[in-house]
């Protein structure tokens, strides 16, 4: 035993210098972990103990010209769980199963979010009823995560009057997450759908607030306000053009019988002041989920309510398309308003071997283009085609916005269908270079043949017709006037285009549809379709007041027979705007 | 027997007293969590620990060196009864669920004997190492001080309580270092547990066999002794790696935890990173007495026994750990210095093999919280929560209070 002072003090010594090795090893360790490393265990520890609850934000509210609205939100629940799994998801779900009725659907659909995102708070009931939402609230110390909390939900007031115009809003599909326009967007969270939801969502879609809840360890919530929430907010409203009585008034008149389209629009700056496709659907079931049962009724209603005949359908126009034969055949110099041609009209026309019938089996005589268009005389119309030629008449349709969009602002337009140009390579390809004759000249001619259009697009022409040869683009939301001309005419012919469609209505094929004190002009088609050999389409495209107009209306009812049915309702719908008290356009701001 | 009394060492038992206080503000903080649990009201049974441990320490105080140097053998033989009865009706509870470290007597459970144990061994070492008169220097020479750790060390390793273990480990070199043995002789009766941990890498435990063969051919043991340690760094480098392979990988999984427990980042692997995230996030000033997150929403494993500093580090911040370590530093510096005093030889170990003890629960605990060290289950003196510990820590307290008033004032010649 070596005890002598000496080697006791050095001993001590070489101890305490361990000892305060160690210590300083310790402590620097932990100016490592908490002064080096701070930010990055703080960080840490926050996402430890902050779980993110999104705020559902408003959708802006779609006001029509003079403020009143179209689309608005109003409250509902939204019922989502904070899960630490899928199952423990499940197990929550069906233990709400057992309280209330809880569909496979809607758990499949659950644990779908939950795969997409597993940091939010998966929603389990996206607009939940308020009984389910007090049945849960009463028992929340059993389901510990589960958040209850408001989520406007979107309302539409008018319903099934405004669906063709408005579309709906509904959950982000997994497709949509996919694609680089919906980057930003979380599965669970609602998306314009159809409609102007769909093409003004970045105006439309709100600010998705987050409020900040404290967890423990095992994921129960045990503080509400953790952090200051961010606040959703609401854009700015989105200011249309609709005139929503007018939009009322066209779908009360279409009623629930009739199928087609109508688009009403203002002709100089192209505002759209109603669009309706019949029949219609409710937008407001489709909000939080549509019920299966009315998605099937929808999908398999032959009349296809979902189909947007103002934008998607398209139509042979017939006779309203003859003006277009007219200006053509104008602009080539080979007809004036008062031109007749060779052969008179005995209902029918005998090219080749083939006999044309005219609509009218009595014939209309002797007749010149502007009595033509008036009585709608066919025999005139396959001559004056022919006087122009196939290629020209192809080549004038295209010019005159026959192949084109109309531009409207709602999604998924249709183009027209229309020959190309040149003709001959389109039918080539269509029928073969032995299956055609110049008998497609005739045909065209009149507005049948290879040649479908859109409402819209026929709205769009006779905007032009209309005024001076400018057709104006149709605008939903309120915007710049964008007019591209058309076509140019010396004044005399213009108006005596323009005196033609008056008579259309004043005494020609459209009489009976003739207003008190306002002067329509206008032309009724009466298409021959494919799918129907007895019932045509009835087409109506025309303008009001005659001499100063206001209001052009493209009706179109499928399989509705005589273009004047479609006349009727047109002009109804051109009084109802022009009688009822003079809409001022109110100031606005921002839209 | 020499009655010289000295005012006894006031710095020490106020150093105890700052940490104690410390420890039972911690151990309340570590009850405030949002969901409350039992640890809520521990601090008061904690309080009353302490003050049954203050008056044994009082006591203790009053008594004599050399009627602790009497009691050390029956001590000794008492605590190794004891464990040995743990192997049969031992429980697990708290930390150590798993092991069967609780005495209990009709369901009541009355401590951990090996708290007890320590102590005892520590005195029991101090009186066979100041019985010699020269310090050993050969290998053999330490057979009496090795059976006397072996004894109590094999019966805790059976619980098992691996924590434990490491500090009979600690007080077993440290107070050989002090009865002054020499670093060769220290380093040669470590080799085969160097060898053990170094096996892992055949490079490692390559360079460390040449060194050592170096040390053996410089120092030139008895052939015998030369003969034992080449066969048991052998047996540790070597055949242990092949045994490894042997193992079942739950087996081998369970082991490697132990080494490197981020392996297993959802058991003891999260504790630790759950312990580092609460630690690094209290910063420089922490969030605030009480109001640890991490600690609050239960993300922090044992925040009252094994994890209580993590608790100082999130709330206290890098301060309040520069203040508990600092206190510990100065009281294992006023131990050492107790022990360097003492009046005679057993004293003077004893002195020192508690403050081995104690400074070998702080490294390893704080160490294991900051991810230094593998997760052994051990507690941190005056903290942690426990009775046992708490007691036998006053107790430990008593003792040197006790070889400080019969010490000398200053260091000089020990009369053997």
């Amino acid at each position: 035993m070596s005890f002598h002072p000496n080697d006791v003090q050095h001993r001590a010594r070489v101890a305490s210098g361990l000892l305060f090795a160690g210590f300083l090893l310790l402590l620097a360790a932990f100016f490592r972990t908490q002064v080096l490393q701070n930010a990055r265990y703080v960080l840490a520890s926050e996402e430890n103990r902050l779980r993110e609850i999104p705020l559902p934000a408003p959708r802006g509210i779609i006001y029509d010209r003079t403020g009143k609205i179209i689309a608005e939100n109003v409250p509902g629940y939204s019922i989502s769980l904070l899960a630490r799994n899928e199952d423990s998801l499940r197990v929550t779900m069906r233990r709400i199963g057992a309280l209330a009725t809880v569909t496979p659907e809607q758990e499949g659909a659950a644990v779908r979010r939950y795969r997409r995102d597993r940091t939010r708070p998966t929603v389990l009931f996206g607009d939940a009823p308020f009984e389910l939402v007090s049945l849960l609230e009463e028992r929340r110390s059993e389901f510990p995560g589960l958040i209850i909390q408001s989520a406007p939900k979107r309302h539409y007031p008018d319903g099934a009057a405004v669906s063709a115009l408005v579309g709906y809003t509904g959950e982000i599909s997994d497709a949509e997450l996919g694609q680089d326009a919906y980057a930003d967007y979380k599965a669970g969270q609602q998306v314009g759908k159809d409609g102007i939801e769909r093409q003004y969502e970045t105006r439309l879609r709100g600010r998705e607030g987050v409020r900040f809840v404290e967890v423990d360890a095992r994921g129960r919530v045990v503080r509400e306000d953790a952090r200051e929430d961010l606040v959703p907010e609401a854009p700015q409203p989105l200011w249309t053009n609709i005139d929503l009585d007018l939009q009322r008034f066209v779908a009360e008149v279409f009623g629930d019988s009739l199928i087609g389209g109508v688009v009403a629009m203002e002709p100089r700056s192209g505002e759209v002041l109603a669009l309706h496709s019949a029949p219609t659907f409710d937008p407001n079931r489709f909000i939080g989920g549509i019920p299966r049962s009315y998605w099937t009724e929808l999908q398999e209603d032959e009349r296809r309510p979902l189909y947007n005949k103002a934008i998607k359908g398209t139509y042979p126009p017939g006779s309203i398309w003859k003006l277009q034969t007219a200006i053509i055949g104008m602009q080539h110099g080979l007809v004036d308003m008062d031109d007749r041609m060779a052969t008179p009209c005995t209902g029918g026309y005998q090219f080749g071997n083939r006999y044309f019938r005219c609509w009218d089996r009595k014939g209309h005589g002797d007749v010149t283009l502007a009595e033509a268009i008036e009585h709608s005389c066919d025999v005139y119309f396959y001559q004056l085609g022919l006087k122009i030629g196939l290629t020209r008449l192809i080549a004038g349709g295209i010019q005159l916005g026959s192949r084109e969009r109309s531009g409207i602002d709602l999604p998924a337009e249709n183009r027209p269908l229309f020959p190309t140009d040149p003709p001959k390579a389109y039918y080539d390809k269509l029928f073969g270079p032995q299956g055609w004759s110049n008998a497609v000249t005739l045909n065209l001619s009149i507005g049948q043949g290879e040649n479908s259009q859109t409402v819209v697009n026929m709205a769009r022409f006779y905007t032009a017709l209309a005024t001076d040869g400018h057709a104006a683009k149709p605008e939903i939301v309120r915007g710049q006037a964008e007019r591209v001309k058309l076509f140019e005419l010396p004044p005399a012919q213009m108006k005596g285009m323009q005196d033609a469609l008056t008579n259309v209505v004043g005494r020609g094929t459209a009489a009976g549809s003739r207003l008190q004190g306002i002067a329509v002009a206008g032309k009724t088609g009466t298409a021959q379709n494919a799918q129907d050999k007895v019932n045509d389409h009835a087409w109506f495209v025309g303008y009001a007041p005659a001499d100063d107009p206001k209001i052009v209306v493209a009706v179109m009812l499928e399989f509705g027979g005589h273009g004047s049915r479609a006349a009727r309702i047109a002009t109804r719908i051109m009084e109802r705007h022009l009688k009822q008290r003079v809409v001022a356009m109110p100031e606005t701001e921002g839209e | 027997m020499s009655a010289r009394r000295l005012p006894a060492d006031w710095p020490l038992p106020v150093l105890a007293l700052l940490l104690t206080a410390f420890g039972i503000a911690m151990v309340y903080s570590a009850g405030q969590t949002d969901v409350p649990t039992m640890v809520a009201g521990i601090w008061r049974t904690q309080l009353m620990w302490f003050t049954l441990g203050l008056g044994v320490a009082y006591v203790i105080s009053r008594t004599s060196v050399r009627l602790l140097e009497w009691g050390s053998v029956w001590m000794y033989l008492g605590a190794c009864a004891m464990l040995l009865l743990l192997i049969f009706i031992g429980q697990g509870a708290g930390t150590a669920a798993s092991t069967k470290s609780w005495l209990a007597i009709g369901g009541v459970r009355l401590g951990q004997p090996s708290e007890l144990a320590k102590i005892a061994v520590v005195l029991m070492l101090a009186r066979v190492l100041s019985a010699q008169r020269t310090a050993p220097t050969s290998l053999f020479a330490l057979w009496r001080p090795a059976v006397i750790a072996l004894v109590p060390w094999v019966l805790i390793m059976a619980q098992p309580d691996l924590g434990t273990g490491i500090v009979f480990i600690g007080i077993f070199f440290a107070m050989l270092f002090w009865s002054g043995v020499s670093w060769p002789l220290l380093l040669m009766a470590a080799s085969p547990g160097i060898s053990l941990v170094l096996a892992f890498s055949t490079g490692l435990w390559g360079m460390w066999a040449f060194l050592f063969a170096a040390l053996l051919y410089w120092k030139r043991p008895p052939l015998l002794e030369v003969t034992f340690l080449a066969v048991a760094n052998f047996v540790m480098g070597v055949l242990a790696p092949l045994l490894w392979d042997k193992l079942n990988p739950y087996q081998q999984r369970r082991l490697l935890v132990f080494l490197d427990p981020s392996a297993d980042p959802r058991a003891s692997g999260y504790h630790v990173i759950q312990s580092q995230v609460a630690i690094g996030s209290g910063g420089l000033f922490g969030k605030g007495f009480t109001d640890g997150s991490q600690k609050r929403l239960a993300f922090l494993p044992e925040q009252h026994t094994d994890f209580i500093f993590p608790v100082v580090g999130e709330e206290l911040g890098f301060l309040g750990v520069t203040l508990a370590l600092g206190l510990f530093c100065i009281l294992l510096l006023r131990t050492v210095r107790i022990a360097s005093r003492a009046s005679s030889p057993f004293a003077s170990l004893t002195a020192f093999g508690l403050t081995a003890a104690w400074f070998t629960h702080i490294i390893v605990n704080v160490g294991m919280t900051v991810g230094l060290m593998p997760i052994t289950g051990i507690p941190l003196p005056f903290f942690s929560y426990g009775g046992s510990f708490m007691l036998a820590c006053w107790m430990a307290v008593g003792i040197l209070v006790l070889i400080s008033s019969e010490g000398r004032g200053k260091a000089d010649a020990l009369v053997i």
